[in-house]
């Protein structure tokens, strides 16, 4: 049977797997610094949910959602759109709370704390889950000051501090090389790839330990997509991912473990091989496989 | 049920679709009358511009031909006169720059304020949602009207400290500054009043070029561990800055050339002083303490000057009266640069 990721692989990537066990269905190689057979039960839980349901007035759009981020690893969502993962990614760092109407039950521990209590300050929420956007939106401002202004509303003045910064995460960024010459000039200039990545290099700037993306890659060129999944691959030794993806190439790519959504419900999560060629559930295959969404 | 045959050649019905045309002088009669059409109204839109364009001209014309031999040094540097050689329009110069002053520093962080508040913070409740309709409701109110309010309100203040005439009480400010219960038809009133009429017109303003900044940028701000505070004052306002600017210069144009509430209120028609006294720029320097006096004294106003001139029996006063307006218009004409200048200077700082 040949599937659906099968379809997208050149011939000679196909003979090359051919020689591997037969599974349900392959998967792509992983970018350079994502091993899929991590043993993650050595990772602690940055992110545990338990039992979340999310209600944007009367709709309700999460149904007992219970998952698990290991540290310093990546999780893919993956599922047909309007199931609920920009929904649940951002229920991670409350940016739900800037939308009217929005209820949500349930528990979100990051570091060991509930961060749907009503007492935690979202400021320094954010600070520590950091966020990436479908749409790359960089302020109408250069690009010194675009990575710059995370430090700078958190109260950093110092210049040469500033300076260091914005180099250390334009490189982790793997954009430094490009724009180390033009700092002061306008980050609208950049290409649509040269813009998100420095939208990842702004959220570096304060220091998180989480980042959230939501589609980081779906508005981008073949190529800048392949940046950003390098680049996924060399942060994910330090940083907790989370991404939302509606490439399941790129899911398979990037991911340790793969969570699987369907209107609302979490289906089925895993390693991310397991979910790719043996998921236990059929719902879960029919839709990697192709079938609908 | 027989399904057509399949065929690679085209059938005779599509190979007649294909006549010929031709292009150079469209034979058919339609193409012509719409090409004629089209012209026509081409030609109506141009003889509007032109029509506006050549009023405006004749209009501008008839003044600077008026003011010639009248308009001076002179003019700009004496307060207004009995004799019409001599009659100059420093004292209303002064009056206005006062009454505007004022206004632009009661108006403009009331109105960014309001406008701030009503697109940042407010929820989307029956009354926020009653306040933004009557706001353009307000902004279309005759200012004679604002004129009559402020009478009341301002100048006589209900009568609450008795009759205006009286004057008796007043409060002191650290005592440097008087400032008199009821105020009466002082600068200060007249700012307020002035300061009603042009609110409304910021606060619209001011709310179209926030609600113009794409909310991705307010969104990525907060998620960068920005306050609400703070994505308003390094994102939000600097990005409406340019919209908000040209909004408030053009309703302090507005308030510059504005006459009824004035009249309304009380203001003087002829006065021979300045406010408080000052009747050069190097006062200011040199007596700044007159300063604050200035909004408590009463005055008079370019517009209200002009209509005093022209509303004079006989020829005498018109060169007077086409003078004053054309140092209104030359006023008027610096504080447009000025809106060009800001708006080139804050958009300077966004790098879109
Ligand atoms: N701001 C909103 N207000 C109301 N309903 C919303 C809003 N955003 C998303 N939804 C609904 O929530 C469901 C999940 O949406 P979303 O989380 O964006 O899905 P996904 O990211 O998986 O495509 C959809 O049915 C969508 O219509
Ligand atoms: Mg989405």
């Amino acid at each position: 049977m040949v599937t659906f990721i099968e379809t997208l692989r050149s011939p000679i990537e196909r003979k090359a797997m051919a020689t591997s066990p037969t599974t349900v269905l392959r998967v792509p190689p992983a970018v350079a610094g994502v091993d899929r057979d991590m043993d993650m039960s050595q990772h602690p839980a940055a992110i545990t949910a338990r039992g979340m349901n999310f209600y944007y007035g009367e709709n309700q759009v999460l149904f007992d959602v219970n998952l698990t981020v290991p540290e310093r690893s990546v999780t893919a969502l993956i599922g047909p759109s309007g199931c609920g993962k920009s929904t649940f990614l951002r229920t991670l760092n409350r940016m739900n709370d800037l939308i009217e109407g929005t209820r949500c039950t349930g528990e979100v521990l990051i570091q060991g704390q509930n961060i749907m209590e009503p007492a935690v300050d979202v400021v320094l929420l954010r600070k520590h889950v950091g966020m990436v956007f479908q749409k790359s939106t960089p302020f109408p401002k250069s690009i010194f000051d675009n990575v710059a202004y995370g430090p700078r509303v958190a109260g950093e003045r110092n210049r040469a501090i500033l300076a260091d910064l914005v180099e250390s995460c334009l490189q982790k960024a793997a954009l430094w090389e490009e724009v180390k010459d033009r700092l002061g000039e306008s980050a609208m200039a950049l290409s649509g790839g040269q813009q998100q990545r420095l939208c990842i290099a702004r959220a570096l700037a304060t220091n998180p330990q989480i980042l959230l993306m939501d589609e980081p890659a779906s508005a981008l060129d073949p190529a800048s997509t392949s940046r950003i999944e390098d680049l996924i691959g060399e942060l994910c030794a330090n940083y907790t991912i989370v991404i939302v993806t509606h490439n399941m190439q790129q899911a398979s790519r990037v991911s340790h473990q793969t969570a699987f959504f369907f209107e609302g419900n979490l289906v089925e999560v895993g390693p991310t091989t397991q979910i790719f060629t043996s998921p236990s559930q059929k719902k879960t295959e029919d839709y990697i496989t192709g079938r609908f969404g | 049920m027989s399904t057509p045959p399949l065929s690679v050649t085209p059938q005779p019905s599509d190979v007649q679709s294909l006549k010929s045309v031709n292009f150079i002088s469209g034979s058919d009669s339609t193409i012509r009358r719409r090409l004629f059409l089209s012209r026509v109204f081409a030609w109506c839109c141009r003889i509007a511009t032109y029509s506006a364009l050549a009023a405006l001209v004749a209009l501008l014309a008839s003044i600077i031909v008026n003011c010639l031999g009248r308009l001076n040094l002179s003019f700009i540097t004496s307060v207004n006169s009995v004799d019409p050689a001599e009659a100059g329009i420093l004292a209303g110069l002064w009056g206005s720059f006062w009454l505007i002053s004022l206004t632009t520093l009661m108006s403009v962080p009331l109105g960014i304020g309001s406008a701030v508040y009503l697109e940042e913070y407010a929820k989307d409740t029956w009354l926020t949602r009653v306040i933004k309709v009557n706001l353009s409701n307000l902004a279309g109110v005759p200012s004679i009207v604002y004129g009559m309010l402020g009478l009341t309100v301002f100048v006589r203040m209900f009568d609450l400290f008795g009759s205006s005439a009286a004057k008796s009480k007043a409060i002191n400010l650290l005592g440097i500054v008087k400032i008199p219960l009821p105020l009466g038809d002082i600068i200060l009133a007249g700012a307020l009043t002035m300061t009603l009429v042009i609110l409304p017109i910021i606060i619209i303003a001011s709310q179209e070029a926030l609600r113009a900044v794409p909310s991705s940028i307010r969104t990525a701000s907060l998620a960068l561990g920005a306050t609400r505070w703070q994505t308003i004052r390094h994102q939000v306002l600097p990005a409406a800055m340019p919209g908000i600017s040209t909004g408030v210069i053009l309703a302090v144009s507005r308030a510059i050339g504005d006459t009824a509430p004035l009249i309304m209120i009380g203001a003087l028609t002829v006065a021979r002083f300045c406010p408080a006294g000052i009747d050069s720029p190097v006062k200011l320097l040199t007596e700044p303490q007159r300063i604050l006096q200035a909004p408590m004294d009463q005055f008079t106003a370019m517009p209200i000057e002009i209509f005093h001139w022209a509303k004079q029996p006989g020829d005498d006063f018109s060169p007077v009266a086409a003078s004053g307006i054309v140092v209104l218009l030359l006023v008027l004409s610096v504080f447009n640069g000025f809106a060009v200048w800001i708006r080139y200077r804050t958009s300077r700082g966004l790098k879109w």
